[in-house]
């Protein structure tokens, strides 16, 4: 199991601002290791965040995006004590789930 | 579980590992009941174009509307910070692709109602490219483009 997502998720104006920080080494496929050989990409695919159990923004990714990969996007509608919920697979079928409370 | 979910997602896409994970619940139901299958075949698409054509974009129009928050320069093309934006009404799609990266696409969003179109993330990039954000609002495609110079790439070794 991967470790912890670190997501902070804050309110102004009904805007909530979520702002998500996940631990994966999001290998390209593009690199060669000592002995020449392709190390294999290895990187998160989905990744889905929800407010209160609604879904809101799915995202795709390739291997373009950075190590310890970083999110931010905003809910409309969004109240302190919500809760936010991100989910992430990787192309290895790895997968994390974490939550937050809207502050 | 949703068999005739699975059987889409694994004909569709050709991905029938993701398509299966799904359907076992490794991805939360809610989202595949929104969320239409998404072909990651796409990220295999070499060149900007092919991506563009294979996002089923057709000619997007460019638009004042959709912005790419980035710097000009990039100091090390591993973490690459960028911002899209959408002021078009109902979008509900968008993405970003890196001209000369050696796959195009970075990564596409899909905005479900609640989110809004307003997305940070931060992405490799092998060299000075210019970067196309592509968004879809009613059924139609926009976009913007800008170049990012990068002093030190993000894909060797």
């Amino acid at each position: 199991m991967a470790d912890p997502m670190r997501i902070r998720a804050t309110v102004k104006e009904g805007v909530a601002d979520v702002r998500v920080l996940m631990a994966h080494e999001m290998e390209t496929g593009q690199r060669k290791d000592a002995s020449g050989k392709v190390i294999p990409a290895w990187h998160i695919s989905e990744v889905t965040a929800s407010l209160n159990g609604k879904a809101v923004l799915v995202a795709y990714w390739g291997p373009a995006i950075s190590k310890n990969p970083f999110l931010q996007f905003k809910v409309k509608g969004a109240k302190a004590g919500d809760k936010v919920t991100v989910s992430w697979v990787d192309n290895k079928g790895d997968k994390r789930t974490d939550e937050a409370t809207v502050s | 579980m949703n068999w005739s979910r699975r059987q889409t997602l694994q004909t569709a896409g050709g991905i029938g590992l993701h398509g299966a994970l799904a359907a076992i619940g490794l991805v939360p139901a809610a989202a595949l009941a929104q969320a239409q299958a998404f072909d990651h075949a796409v990220f295999q698409a070499k060149t900007m174009a092919d991506a563009i054509k294979a996002l089923g974009a057709g000619a997007p129009a460019e638009s004042k509307d959709v912005m790419i928050n980035s710097p000009d320069i990039a100091e090390n093309g591993a973490v690459v910070p960028v911002g899209i934006r959408s002021a078009i009404p109902n979008t509900d799609f968008m993405a970003l692709l890196v001209d000369k990266n050696p796959n195009a696409l970075a990564g596409a969003y899909r905005i479900l109602e609640g989110a809004e179109a307003d997305v940070n993330m931060r992405i490799k990039m092998g060299q000075s490219s210019d970067v196309v954000a592509i968004v879809r609002a009613d059924g139609k495609y926009y976009m913007a483009k800008k170049e990012i110079k990068v002093t030190l790439g993000g894909c060797g070794g």
